[in-house]
């Protein structure tokens, strides 16, 4: 029976330690399909080793082995700290942690032999799709049970953003799998064409804003504060911020969807609402921005700081850049090509893994007890992350504005002034570039890996008992 | 009460702060994606769309299972040079049959929508096994497995039919009779070959009009 009076971290350090492997795993897995690229007979062949194939592994191996691994041990630290109350049914919160990684894992595997629904970021197919609904129920009903014995009344804003991404993910992930089995390895989508497009785009964008965005600033809430050692700069900003964006970041899916054959006005209240979804956005980097304002001598000493910054930094860039490239006449050269691909990486490099980063060279040493083995390749890991993260938005930038004016560039007398081939034989240097960015940013994380190994080899043994909570908080002070 | 004050109350509540996220995240969803659903000219077929055929149907999966899609985007947008380089623009009753659809996020390789009007099915076949063959700067993987798999080892094609006849695809029971036989003794790349010639079909292109 585990002692309710300390809180449940075994669960957290496992999550962790799995989410770093999925790190380096999905990583490498977008490093070897940009060497494809460049070079593409390095299949040898192969089928499991075709493009197609090892780029669902990738983007699913990112996103849900290391994005959600991170997301579910984060949630689990967090929620029992700002409730002052142990993990609620750590039976279930280790199904979480075994399970999801099963699903990931098989699930990745199944995409090498060629399962896949073929809707982006929801490739898993049926059987993984039910799987991935009962480990989400099990993650939810810990969640919230923890809330739901929690010892201070408020809850705490960080909780609100998990809340929001288990809650919100729940619903898209349903929607969008809705499908007829015809085996076990395929099924056809209940929707159909653009109906099944527009359910696509709303699940697409979302499964970005409530989990690479809204899960992750429940990760900056709660660990930016912590490591800055200063209180959230606005409370009021905060939840200006968090309502606006809940509202907002469900209505913009169809701007991935412009000039295709959609309703004009679905597209056009698309826009609208990415552009407002700026407002809320920017009023939670402000906030963090201010929050580290007066810390800022700590930026020179401490790698986690540096990094958690960092994230902040590009999660403005990349929110910036979002809201513009909805807009139709920006979305007219963007669209289909490599900008896109620019746009995501700085989200997710330099926004989700840096800040993951970040939390974990602040959580590793305190969940293992022991002095992070080396700073100073904590420094250089920040470094490559850094060149690797500019050096990819850099070339993909150049490679999709170059591909998006030269498709549309018609000669004087209105005829297409390249051919397709041409342009895409012209991309050759840009992603060669983008090759160098992905291993140079991969490096990184493999120092840190390195750096954590070393650091548990001094790991000892941890417990950290539940503080008394200050009386002016206490539910049960209030209640009587 | 301020807003503050209200807002403390959805802090302090776990059930409220739960039913205040669902309500806040479903009004898009419901305003802009439902009636979306129930709008059927969305997913009525355009007059020359039909069903895929048993060996195209077969192609389609092969396709989906491949990922083309993340590299082939298969949606024409309505601007002077994308129909210029590939032909009439996409109208949403063309993919009435599509489940999943395919209009794909990134063009890494053309647009492949009215692509069944512009080059023979020799081509295609030389391409899919050794694509720096016939385009020497060619980036896309070669499929070599394709020519030496069957299209239909297991024998689902009926399955798949029905299936799709459930969600309301219009098969005839002959058609769905004779399904086995279109397939059999048919490769994977026989069947994505079949499925590729017919992209740019429902746009009223025949093979050679686009170039």
């Amino acid at each position: 029976m585990p002692d309710s009076n300390v809180y449940n971290d075994r669960v957290v350090t496992v999550l962790v330690v799995l989410s770093l492997v999925w790190a380096i795993a999905g990583m490498a897995a977008g490093v070897f399909i940009a060497a494809e690229l460049v070079w593409p007979t390095i299949d040898l062949g192969q089928e499991w080793l075709s493009y197609g194939r090892v780029r669902t592994l990738h983007t699913n191996g990112v996103i849900f082995g290391f994005g959600v691994s991170a997301l579910m041990a984060t949630a689990f630290y967090s929620v029992q700290r700002t409730c002052h109350v142990t993990l609620f049914a750590p039976r279930l919160a280790w199904f979480c942690c075994i399970a999801w990684n099963l699903v990931v894992l098989t699930g990745g595997i199944s995409f090498l032999a060629g399962w896949t629904s073929g809707k982006e970021y929801a490739e898993l197919e049926w059987p993984f799709d039910i799987g991935i609904t009962i480990v989400w129920l099990a993650f939810a009903v810990v969640f919230f049970g923890t809330i739901a014995n929690r010892k201070v009344k408020p809850i705490y804003v960080s909780n609100w953003f998990y809340g929001a991404l288990i809650i919100v993910i729940a619903m898209l992930h349903v929607v969008n799998s809705l499908a007829i089995p015809i085996s076990i390895d395929k099924s056809y989508s209940l929707f159909a064409g653009a109906q099944d497009a527009i359910v696509q785009w709303w699940y697409g964008h979302n499964a970005v804003g409530f989990l690479l965005t809204g899960g992750f600033l429940g990760m900056l809430y709660y660990f930016l504060p912590k490591q800055a050692d200063r209180p959230i700069w606005s409370y009021r900003l905060s939840i200006v911020a968090f309502w606006a964006f809940t509202y907002s970041y469900i209505w913009a899916g169809p701007h991935h969807l412009h000039y295709n054959a959609i309703p004009e006005w679905v597209q056009s209240l698309g826009v609208v609402m990415s552009i407002i979804l700026l407002a809320p956005s920017w009023a939670t980097m402000v906030n963090g921005v201010m929050t580290v304002a007066g810390a800022w001598e700590k930026l020179k000493t401490d790698p986690a700081l540096k990094f958690i910054v960092l994230a902040l930094a590009f999660y403005g860039l990349a929110t910036f850049e979002g809201p513009m490239l909805s807009i139709k006449s920006v979305n007219v050269v963007s669209h289909f090509t490599d900008w896109t691909v620019g746009h995501v990486h700085s989200g997710a490099l330099g926004w989700n893994a840096m800040i993951t980063f970040g939390t974990f060279y602040f959580l590793v040493p305190r969940l293992v007890g022991a002095e992070l083995y080396s700073i100073r390749l904590a420094n250089i890991h920040f470094w490559l992350a850094l060149a690797g993260t500019m050096l990819y938005i850099l070339s993909m930038w150049g490679a999709g504005v170059s591909q998006g004016l030269l498709w549309l560039s018609l000669d004087e007398l209105g005829e297409l002034s390249y051919g397709f081939r041409d342009i895409m034989a012209s991309m050759a240097p840009y992603y060669a570039l983008r090759f160098v960015a992905g291993a140079v940013f991969l490096t990184g994380a493999v120092l840190m890996f390195y750096n954590f190994i070393k650091t548990m080899e001094n790991r000892t043994t941890v417990t950290r008992r539940i503080p008394e909570v200050k009386t002016a908080n206490v539910v049960a002070e209030v209640a009587a | 009460m301020s807003v503050l004050g209200i807002h403390r109350k959805l802090e302090e509540n776990a059930g409220l702060l739960i039913f205040g996220i669902l309500i806040v995240s479903s009004i898009g969803g419901l305003v802009q994606v439902l009636p979306s659903i129930f709008q059927d000219e969305l997913v009525s077929p355009s007059v020359e769309t039909q069903p895929y055929g048993a060996l195209a149907l077969v192609g389609r999966d092969i396709y989906i299972r491949e990922g083309c899609s993340t590299c082939h985007s298969q949606q024409v947008r309505p601007l002077l040079a994308e129909v210029k380089r590939y032909g009439p623009f996409s109208s949403a009753g063309e993919s009435a049959y599509d489940r999943p659809f395919l209009w794909g996020s990134k063009r890494t390789g053309p647009d492949l929508h009215r692509v069944g009007a512009k080059y023979s099915d020799a081509w295609q076949r030389v391409h899919l096994i050794d694509p720096r063959s016939v385009v020497p700067k060619s980036i896309m993987p070669a499929y070599p497995w394709l020519a030496e798999k069957p299209a239909d080892p297991r024998n689902t094609i009926q399955t798949r039919m029905r299936r799709l006849q459930i969600l309301g695809h219009p098969y005839t029971e002959e058609q769905i009779a004779n399904a086995p036989e279109r397939v059999a003794g048919k490769t994977e790349l026989d069947a994505i070959v079949a499925y590729l010639a017919v992209l740019g079909e429902a746009a009223g292109l025949a093979e050679g009009m686009v170039h």
